[in-house]
């Protein structure tokens, strides 16, 4: 068998790229595939490229929502009108890697990936974000928390591309926190998106590497939700924001692991939980 | 393979250029990484993946039967001695028998391609019988040796005075030091090219030519001269390049396969394939009179040395003749351990024992003050020490001991104003956005260290330079192995000084050309080979001056003044010189979260002599970027003997978005009495007190005991929502 | 190696072909390895040090992330060519020496890639955007101030405004 890395340019030609291939591994923007090749601890065979597909390039706007293209990269979504659109993802873009980095890494290897420090998946769970993917069986399109199922696990099939992740463009304040031991090009020890819907009158609040997946904090957005007044968008019982940060962090199963503690993770989310709703509705 | 690329002016006390500094900003200087020739093989090393194990067999076959494999070597392909050590030769070139640490070498291979030789060492079956690992060092001490040479590496008692005298004030702590990493950016790498004859050049990143080449040939069972070691560019060393690390398996597979054969760590290999700073605890009591001047320091250190001997002796000797500071302390009790654990070998890194010791007694000093109610600086003051003081060792102090300039130009810089708006990214969690101002402290912290210059105890140390003056072109040879601190600058200038030319040229560093300069290590070559280099250039200068025609040529061995090993008491005069310096950080920490931000560390040096001021300040910074890392990120995470955290996404180093400004308060210039130009080292002062000044400006924002480096997020989070839920 | 790949893309304005290559080799490895090119530098090889950094059309990334046979058909600017066609040495890198920026060096490469990409995009960088922008370059010798103050030389002279907020003694 020949190896090969296939540079497909359209999106019909990927699908087909992957059903043919034997054991395809699919590169993206590289920035976690090749540690591993690097590391040996992944020796593909056959490679998919999928940083040419036109069709997975760049965003655009479709009615109340966004559509992100697999491979935007962080550097496109840190910046730029897309910003403004979805500010706690542009925050969340910031903090990833380096430059260099997210000059390469693309929303969709982030959510590929699924790591429960991935950088992006606490906003999106923040948003209900819809991943959109495509494979032998078609299209199809799910929830970013059935999309994650585990520990760099997702509900990707065999052969199967996310294409797309669709976001709403909501009226309200964003926030993004992320915990980590240096001030730049960290790995997170803790995470948290809050998003206000203030039409929708919702507060939603992602925490990410606290879990193996990201969480949703609904105990903490139902208390939120009760005490906004939605009219001045702001919450006047000043108990709600401390009661707030420690509901989100009832709702998060954190471990012992090299980069912290359980016990820090669980205190630093309800610390970052309660500044994220200061913040907002204070 | 020249190591420098132009021609450069200045003389001493002039911010004269790198001669390698184009082919460094050109990308065309060449590391050792960067090493190729024809026919050339990679090596690679099978590392051990447990800490503490019995080696019931190895079967190579699979490994062999890869196609591209040309060698797979164990333990029973070492012809000469099977260990090899800086001062002990207890570590096994393979581990035989038994596995001491995670990341032992096992086995080597060498393949036609780097991807064949990881998949072929992957591929040779170990039979492992796990053991229980030792990891506590206090509990090594007494515990089943696991090496045929027990336990302790080194213990040490320091008698000084009356150690039975105490004080009206006396405070008390047990402090904790986490294991660094010199983390340098160039990894491990070298070429060893079999020589035809049975001898082999080995092309290598190194701190200390002559010493590897003796290690290397006494493992081949090789007469010395038939190995020649050759300095290949190094990316930055710290103390981690002293020990060897893959030179005697490379020049073992160049011989087995008659290749050239090139041999690069990744960089997990490389923390795992390299001595780290040895983690410390100690417990500190010191005595004092009720106007604050020190009347005795107790101290116990004990010191992790891990699996292998390394340097550990020598880094405990200097702990505890540090152990009390920069003050003149009438009476003292120290007790040292340096001991085995089945934990990463421990040995040389920038500071070599007096960074933990500072640590401690410098958070003693703050405890003293607040129990006095004196002001921090002012109790330092009260007993800096000067010339003419004694160590605890007995010692008198002979040389410049700035302590008390250093103290007041320090602390009377300027604090740095304080940004009504500041930008997010310059709070404390940075990128991260997590700073709320109004949970934001400000601290300022102080501390002075000192420590040795050039190597003790009885070691005869010394430095081998060679002047050739021909055709108005002064040629310099010395094995001194510059790793980025500026020796090769250094030596032009001394030569241009002393001789009056302009075209200095640098000889490539080997060991086949010139006998040895010594390590890059101890802050010692701008003394011991710049000072071989003065005084071989003197020599060339006064047969010109005589009247005799060119070339002349003139060699030196420079030998500092002959020191003594300590007695039963700790006593005797162990060292040649000290260097000293003071540092003052400020940091804003967020007190919810624990995350910090060190603003500034302010700092004065006692130098000596600037002999190049660009270069003194490119040390100073750079050794306090370390210190800072060590006192807020830098840990090498062990959990029961293994590293969890071999990577540059883990073991976090500063970045320029965590390193302060530092402000250069002072560079003290006392001359020093017998060094060449009363120039001293200035390489490893900034890295002793730094941690220390940090660590006391986190103590002073949060009102914490902080007790161990580094002090991590949850190390301040956590003790604060627990002592204001106490309030 | 049977698993092997051949591709063709530009480096430095030469068009280079890669023949035999192990399907898994970074781009890093095909530079330094494969094609002479060792200015790019390999200190982790997982994107966290920044001393590979490379530009890939017209983009700065870690040459250590960019699979070497994606790459086919790009147009790839190192070290080695930053200078261009006037060959010596860039502003950047005078910059460097002069200020001191210099020690082991090992970095250095990657960060010259850098400061050139950040003062192409944003020429008068504040100090914190130009932290950022360096905070994916590990430096373990200089601390950044001399690497700081290079590039704050770089940006005066350029703006002809003369002197830089952190000069360094001469």
């Amino acid at each position: 068998m020949t190896p090969s890395v296939a540079q497909p340019r359209s999106l019909d030609d990927a699908v087909e790229a992957l059903r043919t291939a034997i054991d395809p591994t699919v590169l993206a923007g590289g920035t976690d595939l090749m540690v591993a090749i690097n590391a040996g601890s992944r020796r593909p065979t056959s490679v998919v490229s999928l940083i040419r597909v036109p069709e997975l390039q760049g965003w655009h706007r479709d009615g109340d929502e966004v559509v992100l293209g697999a491979c935007l990269t962080y550097a496109e979504i840190e910046r730029g009108e897309l910003a403004s659109l979805v500010p706690a993802l542009a925050q969340a873009a910031r903090t990833i890697g380096s430059p260099q980095i997210r000059n390469a890494a693309t929303l969709g290897g982030n959510l590929g990936t699924a790591s429960p420090a991935g950088d992006s998946l606490p906003v999106l769970a923040a948003l209900d974000a819809t991943v959109e993917t495509i494979g032998p069986d078609g299209v199809r399109t799910l929830p970013v928390l059935e999309f994650v199922t585990g520990v760099k696990r997702t509900a990707l099939r065999a052969q199967e591309i996310i294409t797309a992740v669709r976001v709403p463009v909501l009226r309200g304040p964003q926030e993004f926190l992320k915990v980590g031991t240096r001030n730049a090009m960290v790995i997170s020890v803790v995470m948290a998106a809050l998003v206000i819907d203030l039409d929708g009158r919702s507060v939603r609040l992602g925490l990410g590497s606290v879990a193996p997946v990201p969480v949703r904090a609904r105990d903490a957005e139902a208390l939120a939700e009760g005490s906004v007044d939605w009219d001045t968008a702001r919450i006047g019982d000043q108990t709600v924001f401390g009661r707030f940060g420690e509901l989100a962090a009832e709702s998060t199963a954190p471990i012992d692991d090299h980069r912290s503690t359980a016990a820090y993770r669980r205190h630093a989310v309800s610390v970052c939980a309660r500044r994220a709703l200061e913040r907002a509705l204070r | 393979m020249s190591l420098t690329g132009e021609r450069v002016r200045g003389g001493l006390g002039e911010s004269a250029r790198r001669p390698d500094g184009g082919p460094k900003v050109a990308g065309s200087f060449v590391f050792s990484s960067d090493l190729t020739a024809d026919g050339m093989v990679w090596g690679s090393i099978l590392r051990a993946p447990y800490p503490h194990a019995r080696i019931r067999s190895i079967d190579i076959g699979p490994a062999l039967a890869l196609p591209g494999v040309h060698a797979v070597l164990t333990a029973a392909d070492v012809p000469g001695d099977s260990s090899y050590g800086l001062e002990h030769a207890d570590q096994p070139v393979f581990a035989d028998d038994t596995v001491r640490y995670i990341g032992e070498a096992v086995a080597a291979v060498a393949a036609d391609h780097p991807d064949t030789a990881r998949r072929a060492a992957r591929a040779i079956v170990v039979d492992y019988e796990e053991l229980e690992p030792l990891v506590e060092a206090e509990a090594a001490i007494t515990a089943e040796p696991i090496h045929p040479d027990g336990n302790v590496f080194a213990h040490l008692t320091i008698r000084h005075g009356d150690t039975t005298a105490s004080g009206d004030v006396v405070v008390e702590g047990d402090y904790e030091v986490g294991m660094q990493d010199q983390a340098f950016m160039g990894p491990e790498s070298g070429l060893a090219i079999p020589d035809g004859d049975g001898g082999v050049d080995l092309h290598m990143s190194t701190q200390w030519l002559h010493v590897d080449r003796d290690q290397v040939a006494n493992c081949l069972g090789l007469p010395h001269d038939k190995v020649r070691m050759s300095l290949a560019g190094v990316g930055g060393a710290f103390g981690a390049r002293e020990d060897v690390s893959m030179q005697v398996h490379l020049c073992l597979l160049a011989l087995h396969t008659n290749r050239p054969v090139k041999m690069v760590f990744s960089r997990e290999e490389s923390f795992l394939g390299h001595v780290h700073r040895h983690p410390a605890r100690m417990h500190y009591r010191h005595h004092a009179d009720k106007d604050g001047r020190l009347v005795k320091v107790e101290a116990r250190i004990v010191l992790d040395g891990g699996a292998y001997a390394s340097t550990s002796r020598p880094v405990l000797v200097n702990a505890c003749c540090f152990a009390a500071g920069p003050y003149a302390v009438p009476n003292a009790l120290v007790e040292g351990w340096a001991v085995r654990t089945n934990n990463p070998p421990c040995g040389a890194m920038r500071g070599f024992g007096a960074v933990q010791a500072c640590f401690a007694h410098e958070a003693q000093m703050d405890k003293l003050a607040a129990a006095l109610d004196l002001d921090p600086v002012e109790l330092r003051l009260r007993n800096a020490m000067k010339t003419g003081d004694r160590l605890v060792t007995g010692q008198v102090v002979t040389g410049a001991a700035p302590v008390e300039e250093l103290i007041r130009t320090c602390s009377g810089w300027p604090l740095p104003a304080e940004d009504p708006e500041p930008d997010p990214m310059t709070l404390p969690g940075g990128a991260g956005r997590t700073a709320d101002g109004s949970r934001l402290r400000r601290g300022v912290g102080f501390a002075v260290g000192f420590k040795n210059l050039m190597y003790s105890a009885g070691f005869d140390d010394y430095s081998t330079a060679r002047v050739r003056l021909e055709g108005g072109v002064a040629t310099v040879t010395c094995a001194a192995a510059e790793v980025g601190q500026g020796f090769v600058t250094l030596a032009e200038q001394i030569v241009r000084e002393v001789l009056g030319v302009d075209e200095v040229i640098l000889a490539p560093p080997g060991t086949a050309d010139i006998g040895s300069a010594g390590s890059t290590s101890a802050s010692r070559q701008t003394w011991m080979s710049g000072g071989a280099v003065e005084r071989a250039a003197l020599a060339v200068r006064d047969r010109r001056d005589a009247g005799e025609r060119e070339p002349i040529e003139e060699t030196y061995e420079y030998h500092h003044p002959p020191t003594s090993p300590l007695d039963e008491n700790g006593q005797g005069n162990a060292h040649v010189s000290y260097v000293f310096a003071a540092h003052r950080a400020v940091v804003d920490v967020d007190l919810d979260l624990g995350l910090v931000r060190v603003v500034e560390v302010a700092t004065s040096q006692d130098v000596g002599r600037v002999l190049n001021p660009l270069q003194v300040i490119g040390q100073v910074e750079g050794g306090i970027a370390q210190g800072v890392g060590l006192a807020v990120m830098e840990e090498i995470v062990m959990d029961r003997g293994v590293v969890r955290n071999a990577s540059f996404t883990d073991y976090l180093i500063p970045t320029a978005l965590d390193m302060p400004d530092v402000a250069i308060a002072a560079l003290v210039e006392e001359p020093e009495p017998g060094a060449p130009f009363g120039a001293k080292g200035v390489g490893e002062p900034p890295t002793i007190s730094s941690s220390a000044a940090v660590a006391a400006a986190i103590r002073a924002a949060t009102g914490l005991a902080l007790t161990r480096i580094p002090v991590r997020p949850q190390d301040i989070a956590l003790a604060h929502r627990d002592s204001t839920k106490l309030a | 190696m049977t698993d092997s790949v051949t591709f063709q893309l530009t480096v430095n304005g030469a068009d280079r072909v890669v023949e035999g290559a192990w399907l898994g080799e970074s781009l890093l490895y095909v530079l330094r390895e494969r094609l002479g090119l060792p200015g790019a530098k390999n200190a982790c090889e997982q994107g966290e040090c920044g001393s590979c950094s490379v530009r890939v059309d017209g983009t700065l990334v870690c040459a250590c992330l960019v699979l070497g046979a994606s790459a086919a058909g790009s147009e790839v600017v190192t070290v080695e060519g930053v200078a261009g066609d006037a060959g010596g040495l860039t502003d950047v890198q005078q910059a460097f020496l002069s200020q001191g920026a210099v020690q082991c060096g090992f970095c250095t490469p990657g960060l010259v890639m850098t400061v050139h990409d950040l003062l192409e995009r944003n020429p008068t960088p504040t100090e914190v955007e130009l932290r950022e922008a360096i905070s994916g370059n590990l430096c373990r010798c200089t601390g950044y101030g001399r690497i700081l103050a290079a590039a704050q030389a770089v940006v005066a002279e350029r703006s002809g405004s003369g002197r830089s907020q952190r000069e360094t003694p001469s």
